[in-house]
Order: structure tokens, then C-alpha cells, then sequence
């Protein structure tokens, strides 16, 4: 949990492991608002992209570069669907869930990803390799099911297709701890 | 009537081949012209020329632009922001990603010129958090126009100076209501305020006087600028004015994009012709002609009454498929066109699993603020789940509707009415499913499709 801190305390920030680019990053966009709190969403995204998650050190550490009390920036973080409060898988899957893409098939397509890895929306699986995740509606309907993996989006999904892509993350996977 | 073919003003270089999201290609195409002329001109006459455009905004009320513009408070003396709405998180909607991601600076064009003709300094894109892509496509595209003098102090060597930055959501539906939007971008939760006081028009961002408009609308700006109000007016129908692009999605032969004149063509036309009509050996049973908030109709269903035709009141008996698709056409018939989202669905589908997809959804997105909408939005998830499952009761599509019909008018913004309307009109138009389900699933046509 959160510390039940008022009011931030610059000079005692929390450590944390930031990349320098990242921390530069940082500096860079809070200039674009007027008021600091308006970087919080910015800053949750920068430190996520860095160190996969969103954890009590680095919201304690948000709050105080922002000058915020902690709270604020909690607040933040359970609201928003895409800030994580624990580590994922090394890829992340998201299916899209809603309407169009379920017309298509989309629920098929995601039982078969949690088919190929054995695990459940939400949970990371049992190698840490993936984190299927079903998600609403991602803006592309038209070329349902779709299927986000890390930043790229895949079209028109089917069951093959996803057979595939999952074979394309266990290759890479396998490349990996292979030496 | 054979369809009109595609007026492509927004998507005209949508999928062109060679046609990249550079500057330099941008301008090629003949690139900030428009603007450079824009700027040479007072800012009352773009407002007005907006005005006489009849321009409606394109991210789902339909509202009249140069209208929203006028009702800026240009006397607080405080500084007036503009945003772009890029959230573009109404399911069935797929529009502006595709601005974003392949014609970037004709977005950048006509915030610019927006801005320009409202005194704004500060822009801001708010992108869902979704579009990550997107997100850096934008962010290269305002770099470049920056370093071309584009975008930042003293634009073109004028007096004008003005920022725009890109700001990301982080996947809540909410956030592409305005003052959801507003609250998100100053960084909080983005519950939605309450109108009054809080019209972003005079209490905004910061609670300085706002305006946001949706991605495609300020794209429409950009052609106004060039080819005036008055010339704009010629495309489309009076009082819908200019072209509509529709996103469509689900069981047609050809989803996709289309760009038309407004209410030139009929959803017939659109589904029939332009998308290939339904999948082999289907029939289309239901279509949600404006996003999924927009209510449902029924094919078979008629439509009748007056409607006026340029002084006359006239007799309309339409089925689903001779209605224009044009805002007020689709708004006569108890529906709307809203962001442009179309969804069809075959007889291969279960209207109840359908609604229950759909309110899973709004159950989902539902920001929590008001009671009706929270609870309302969570119940009627569990009944249609309920139903789904086969553990329903006799009366449940009874206290479906009664739950429905208890959250509009009752909300802090319009998401109330925007979860009901599924709920309401597929109870209207498909009661006989809804009332005996264990039924209907033995006798639909076709196994369910799995939703
Ligand atoms: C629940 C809800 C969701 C909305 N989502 C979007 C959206 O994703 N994109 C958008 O442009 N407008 C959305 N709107 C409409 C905006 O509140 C606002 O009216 C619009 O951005 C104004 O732009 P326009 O006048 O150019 O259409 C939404 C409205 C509501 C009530
Ligand atoms: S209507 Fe729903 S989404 Fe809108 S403010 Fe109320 S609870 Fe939030
Ligand atoms: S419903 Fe899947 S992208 Fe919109």
C-alpha cells in the first residue's frame, strides 16, 4: 500500500531505476502543462514503458516530482485500465472483447491464445512469458478480430492467425533462453 | 437507385499508395496552403465561415461547430484552449485513427487554423492511450512542422505563436466525453463535470474557456478555410452539410471505411452496394447505424411521418433500408447518426447475447460517479449475462427494461443515456427474444455465433 503521506516530500524521493532517456523524457513533458498534475498520465505511461509496472515506490515518486499528495496519483492509477499495479508477462496480448470483434469471431480467438499458454485473461503465464488480456474496443472494428501485441496492432485475427502469432512469441521466446 | 459514388474530401489520400504521413509529401499535396491563407485573413471571418458551413461535429452529437465556437468566452481574459478529441473509443467507430496514422498534418492544418481563428496559443491532442503508434506518428508530425515553422512561435513570420502537444489517455471509454476528457488531461480521474457551471466553453481546462472538437471535424476545417462556407454547404444536404464517413463493421462482405456526401445515400445503399450486402447464404436481421450507443434497428421495421423538404412538409414511409444516412434523417426514424459507427448484424445472431456483449461494455466503462448509471450499467450486465448463461428468470426481461428506463435524464452526462439506449431499444425491437430466451436459442436459424 501507499503511504498515508499529505503532502510529498522532494528531498527524500524513493530510488528508482529509470533509464536516463526516460528521465529526461520526464523533465521534457511536464514543461508542456501549465500545471504539473496534468504530467501525471504522462509520467505513469514513461515509467511503465520503463519498468513494465506501476509500483507503490513509483507512485510515491510520481506524487513527489509532481508535488502531489500520493493519493493523487493512486487515484490515478486504479482508474485508468491500462496502468498496472503488477509485473505482466514479457509480451502483452489484448484482445479486443466488444461487439464488432466478438461478431467475428473474437471470443474463438482469445480462448485459443489462453489455449496456446495456458493462461487466463489478466494472469501472467506460467513461463512469464505473455499476459492475455480481453479488452474493449480498440478503434478498428472494421477489421475485426483484433489483437494488440505490446504496441503493434494484428487485423482480422482469426483462430489460424492466432495459432500463428502465438508460434512467432514462443520462437522468439525459446531464442532466448535457448544460449 | 444505384449509390452515389464515394466523395473522398477527408480520406482523399487514405490508402493511396506512395502517400506517407511526412511533411514533405504533405506538402506535395499542396500542404499548409490553405492555412498560410488562413492566416492572412481576420479570425471572425473563419469563425463565420465555419458558421456558414453548417459544419456538425463529427465526434457523435452532431453539434453545429461555428455554434460551439461562438459561445467561447472571449472577455474572461483568460487564455482559450483547444483540444482535439482523438479518443475515438465509441465501439463501431474507426475513423480518425486512420487520419492519424496516414495523414497526420491534415489534422495538424486544421487544428492550426481552428486555433488561429480562436485566439488559441495552447493546443492539445488527447489520443486514447490505445494508439501508442499513433501517438508517435503525431509527435514526429508537430516535431517536423515545428522545425518548418509550422507550428510554435511566430508561425509563417506572423505575430500568431501556438503549441500543440500530445497528450495520452490510458484506456478508459470515458475520457472521449469532454469534460471527462478536460478532467483526464488535467490529470485525474476522468469523472465528467457537472453542465452547469462547467460548460468547457466558459469553464474549460483550467477553468479557462475550452473547445473541443473531434479529429474528422477539424479536418472539415481545413477544407472550409479553403473552399469557404458557402461552397462547403453545396456537398451534402441542407442542414447536413458536407461528408460523412462511415465506419462499417460486422457481418457485411466488405466492412471498411466509406466517405459520402451527407444523406446522399441511403443504408441500404450502404450495406447492399458498397459493402457487398450480407455473407453468403445470410440475411441482415439488425444494424446500430451510429455507434453501439445509438439505438438499434430492426430490418423488416417501418418508418413513418412528415418531414420537411426545403419548405414543404412531406410524407416518408421508409423501410431500415431507404433511410439517408444523415443526422437528422436517422434522428427522425429514433435513432442517430452519432460518430458514424455502423454495426450489422445477420441472422446468425442472438440479440440477447449481442445486448449482453454491449452492456458488459458500458458496465465496464461506466466511471462511477452517478448511482443510476454505476448500478444501472452493472444490473443490466448481470440480467443479459444472466440470460445468457440460462439462468434467467420469467421476469427478468421485465426488471431489464425498468432498470433501462430509470438512469436517462438522471446522470451528470449524457453516458447515462448512452448505456440505456442498447437496453431500451432491443427490448423494443426484439422483445419476443428477450422474453422466452431458452426458446428463441433452440429456434434461431443458425447456431449462435459465440459472443
Ligand atoms: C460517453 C461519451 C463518449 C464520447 N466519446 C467520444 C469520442 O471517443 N470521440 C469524440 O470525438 N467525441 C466523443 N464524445 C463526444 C464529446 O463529448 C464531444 O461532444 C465531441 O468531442 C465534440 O466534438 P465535435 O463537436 O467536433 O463533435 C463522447 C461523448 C460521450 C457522452
Ligand atoms: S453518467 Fe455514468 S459515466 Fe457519466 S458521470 Fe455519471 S457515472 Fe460517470
Ligand atoms: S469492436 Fe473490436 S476494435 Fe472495435
Amino acid at each position: 500500500m501507499i503511504a498515508k503521506k499529505t503532502t510529498a516530500n522532494l528531498t527524500n524521493l524513493p530510488v528508482m531505476n529509470l533509464q536516463p532517456t526516460t528521465l529526461q523524457k520526464i523533465d521534457e513533458v511536464i514543461t508542456h502543462y501549465p500545471v504539473k498534475r496534468s504530467a501525471t498520465l504522462p509520467l505513469l505511461h514513461l515509467i511503465q514503458e520503463d519498468l513494465g509496472w506501476i509500483s507503490p515506490e513509483a507512485m510515491e515518486w510520481i506524487a513527489a516530482k509532481l508535488e502531489l499528495p500520493p493519493i493523487n496519483v493512486y487515484e490515478v492509477v486504479t482508474f485508468y485500465p491500462m496502468f498496472r499495479q503488477k509485473p505482466i508477462g514479457r509480451r502483452h496480448i489484448k484482445v479486443c472483447r466488444t461487439l464488432s470483434c466478438a461478431l467475428t469471431g473474437g471470443y474463438k480467438v482469445c480462448a485459443e491464445f489462453q489455449k496456446q499458454f495456458g493462461s487466463q485473461p489478466g494472469a501472467v503465464s506460467a513461463d512469464g512469458e505473455v499476459t492475455i488480456d480481453f479488452v474493449e474496443c480498440l478503434a478498428s472494428c472494421g477489421t475485426g478480430p483484433v489483437v494488440m501485441i505490446d504496441d503493434d496492432l494484428h487485423v482480422k485475427v482469426d483462430v489460424a492467425r492466432a495459432q500463428q502469432l502465438s508460434a512467432q512469441i514462443k520462437a522468439v521466446a525459446k531464442a532466448r533462453t535457448t544460449p | 437507385m444505384p449509390a452515389p459514388d464515394q466523395h473522398r474530401l477527408i480520406f482523399a489520400h487514405i490508402d493511396e499508395p506512395g502517400y506517407s504521413p511526412d511533411l514533405a509529401c504533405y506538402q506535395q499535396h499542396g500542404g499548409y496552403a490553405v492555412m498560410k491563407r488562413a492566416f492572412a485573413r481576420k479570425p471572425e471571418e473563419l469563425i463565420d465561415e465555419v458558421k456558414r458551413s453548417g459544419l456538425r461535429g463529427r465526434g457523435g452529437a452532431g453539434f453545429p461547430c461555428g455554434v460551439k465556437w461562438s459561445l467561447v468566452d472571449r472577455k474572461s481574459g483568460k487564455p482559450i484552449y483547444l483540444i482535439v478529441n482523438a479518443d475515438e473509443s465509441e465501439p463501431g467507430t474507426f475513423k480518425d485513427r486512420y487520419i492519424i496514422h496516414q495523414d497526420p498534418h491534415q489534422l495538424l492544418e486544421g487544428t492550426l487554423i481552428a486555433c488561429f481563428a480562436n485566439n488559441v496559443k495552447q493546443a492539445y491532442i488527447y489520443i486514447r492511450g490505445e494508439m501508442p503508434l499513433g501517438a508517435r506518428i503525431l509527435e514526429k508530425a508537430i516535431a517536423e512542422a515545428r522545425a518548418a515553422n509550422l507550428v510554435g512561435p511566430n508561425i509563417l513570420g506572423t505575430s500568431y505563436s501556438c503549441e500543440i502537444y500530445v497528450h495520452r489517455g490510458a484506456g478508459a471509454y470515458i475520457c472521449g466525453e469532454e469534460t471527462g476528457l478536460i478532467e483526464s488531461l488535467e490529470g485525474k480521474r476522468a469523472n465528467p463535470r457537472i453542465k452547469p457551471p462547467y460548460f468547457p466553453a466558459v469553464l474549460g481546462l483550467y477553468q479557462c474557456p475550452t473547445i473541443v472538437n473531434n479529429v474528422e471535424t477539424l479536418c472539415h476545417v481545413k477544407h472550409i478555410a479553403d473552399m469557404g462556407g458557402e461552397a462547403y454547404t453545396k456537398i451534402g444536404t441542407p442542414n447536413n452539410t458536407g461528408t460523412r464517413i462511415f465506419c462499417v463493421s460486422g457481418h457485411v462482405q466488405r466492412p471498411g471505411y466509406y466517405e459520402f456526401e451527407a444523406g446522399k445515400i441511403t443504408l441500404g445503399q450502404l450495406l447492399n452496394e458498397v459493402c457487398g450486402g450480407p455473407l453468403p447464404g445470410r440475411t441482415f436481421k439488425a444494424v446500430i447505424p451510429g455507434g453501439s450507443s445509438a439505438k438499434i434497428l430492426r430490418f423488416g421495421e417501418r418508418f413513418k411521418g412528415k418531414r420537411k423538404v426545403g419548405a414543404e412538409l412531406v410524407d416518408y414511409d421508409w423501410g431500415v433500408e431507404d433511410v439517408p444516412m444523415d443526422f437528422d434523417s436517422l434522428g427522425m426514424i429514433g435513432t442517430m447518426g452519432g460518430s458514424g459507427g455502423v454495426i450489422v448484424m445477420d441472422d446468425s445472431v442472438n440479440m440477447v447475447e449481442a445486448l449482453a456483449n454491449i452492456n458488459a461494455f458500458y458496465a465496464h466503462e461506466s466511471c462511477g460517479q452517478c448511482t443510476p448509471c454505476r448500478e444501472g450499467s452493472l444490473w443490466m450486465k448481470k440480467i443479459t449475462t444472466r440470460m445468457v448463461h440460462g439462468t434467467a428468470r420469467a421476469e427478468d426481461a421485465a426488471l431489464l427494461k425498468s432498470v433501462a428506463d430509470q438512469i436517462p435524464g438522471r446522470t451528470i452526462c449524457a453516458f447515462g443515456e448512452a448505456c440505456s439506449w442498447p437496453t431500451q431499444s432491443f427490448l423494443a425491437k426484439f422483445g419476443d427474444e428477450f422474453k422466452n430466451y431458452a426458446e428463441t436459442k433452440q429456434g434461431s436459424p443458425a447456431p449462435a455465433t459465440l459472443i
